[in-house]
């Protein structure tokens, strides 16, 4: 059995990891998910999180994403995400602008839709925000 | 006939322009290197995009109540064309194209008694439709202050272009801009963003691989979230290739012009001498003809 799977992680401006890797954890639009090697055909959408991919080192293995999917087929994932950075710049002040930018998307959204959606994720971020413990 | 001073100001004066034309054409040329090199690094994005939206396309069909950034508003009779050029000139007929494509598209659908709205982006298409279509133009987007196009950009354009379809303010949505195929061709191109045109025949070739993936959420879900996205991936493609496109458009431009001035600089200086070695015989001849008086 294969022991890693590809795994791309793709922003609009670049492709930001390419790497053969053993697990990662995608924060899914309904909860968190691992993909393993061999895993079925899926897709998703995200949340705003934290990507974990523990077989990389250093600023790679943590990486936070905003605004995407991921899918899975038989040999290979691929992220794409709107907005990618590393956990380290992201706690460095990113996440206060992207809460900014959020709370003033909520005022100008039109719609229930829209509203709803921009919301929840604004719950999600704080959430975040509390989860890793800063102060926003 | 010019006298020899004149001759040497303007030789002097093309070889300063020559200069120029030179300098700037390195710099598109730099420049389009980069710009090539950030239309590649967007396409696995945008490829992919396009391959799971076929794909969700290719399932869902065209079902009732689909989103109506896909299927339209059932009507067609306010256009909204997008306008890319770019900010700067000096770049052949590359501005004009996309502007000459726009404007004939205006004059097609004002024919077929439409509405039509335009927003451009970049000052120079701007600067072209306002002398005929003043009163269409709804918004110019200037892109002047903006180095390097990020994906920022194109997600507030995007944003804009949806809060306007959410506003029912228009009903078909039109892009235009300069396809860059290779350095020596760029074709003005119109592509139309809403309702979406998604391509569907990719999805069939492998249908037995696709057919069985799992959705979460549900398919129309994750489709209307798409959406959006996609138009800003759209756009931003665009404005990536009209970068490369206006580079590589000015970077030829350019280099005909120092070209030009090159041949221009042998004419000048061929009469310059010529005119030189005339005024010197015919002063050997005066003093000539006078010796020979005495």
């Amino acid at each position: 059995m294969a022991k890693t799977f590809k795994f791309s992680l793709v922003s609009p401006e670049k492709v930001l990891v390419s790497a053969d890797v053993e697990e990662v954890i995608v924060p899914g639009s309904e909860g968190d998910f691992t993909v393993l090697p061999l895993h079925a055909p899926f897709i998703s959408t995200l949340r705003p999180g934290i990507l974990r991919i523990p077989g990389l080192d250093g600023d790679q293995s943590e990486v936070y994403i905003r605004g995407g999917l991921a899918e899975v087929n038989g040999e290979s994932l691929t992220v794409l995400a709107e907005k990618a950075v590393a956990l380290p710049d992201f706690k460095s002040g990113i996440l206060s602008d992207e809460i900014k930018a959020l709370e003033e998307d909520q005022a100008t959204a039109i719609g229930e839709d829209a509203k709803i959606k921009t919301a929840e994720r604004l719950q999600q971020l704080r959430t975040l925000g509390d989860n890793l413990s800063l102060s926003v | 006939m010019p006298s020899l001073k004149d001759l040497r100001n303007r030789i002097s004066s093309v070889k300063a322009t020559r200069k120029i034309t030179k300098a700037m054409q390195m710099v598109a040329a730099a420049k389009l290197r980069r710009a090539q090199e950030a239309a590649m690094a967007a396409r696995p994005y945008a490829e992919h995009m396009d391959s799971i939206l076929a794909n969700l396309n290719s399932r869902l069909g065209s079902r009732e109540g689909a989103s109506p950034l896909l299927v339209g508003t059932g009507k067609d009779d306010t256009h909204l064309l997008i306008v890319m050029t770019a900010e700067r000139g000096l770049a052949g007929a590359f501005n004009t194209n996309i502007a000459r494509q726009a404007r004939q598209k205006v004059k097609d659908l004002q024919a077929q008694g439409k509405t039509v709205k335009i927003l451009c982006v970049g000052r120079k298409g701007a600067d072209v439709l306002r002398r005929e279509f003043r009163s269409q133009i709804v918004d110019v987007i200037d892109l002047r202050a903006v180095r390097k196009i990020g994906y920022g950009e194109a997600q507030s354009i995007s944003k804009r272009v949806l809060s306007m379809f959410e506003n029912g303010e228009f009903d078909v949505a039109t892009m235009f801009f300069s396809n860059f195929k290779n350095i020596i061709t760029q074709e003005p191109t119109a592509l139309q963003l809403i309702p979406a045109r998604l391509p569907e025949q990719a999805a069939e070739q492998d249908d037995g691989v696709k057919a069985d993936y799992e959705f979460e959420p549900e398919e129309e879900e994750i489709l209307s979230d798409l959406l959006p996205r996609n138009i800003a991936t759209q756009i931003y493609r665009a404005l990536l290739e009209n970068g490369a496109g206006f580079y590589a458009s000015q970077m030829t431009a350019m280099d005909n012009a120092t070209r030009n001035a090159g041949d221009m600089i042998d004419n000048l200086t061929l009469r310059y001498n010529r005119t030189r070695q005339a005024q010197i015989t015919k002063e050997l001849i005066e003093i000539i003809s006078g010796a020979e008086a005495l």
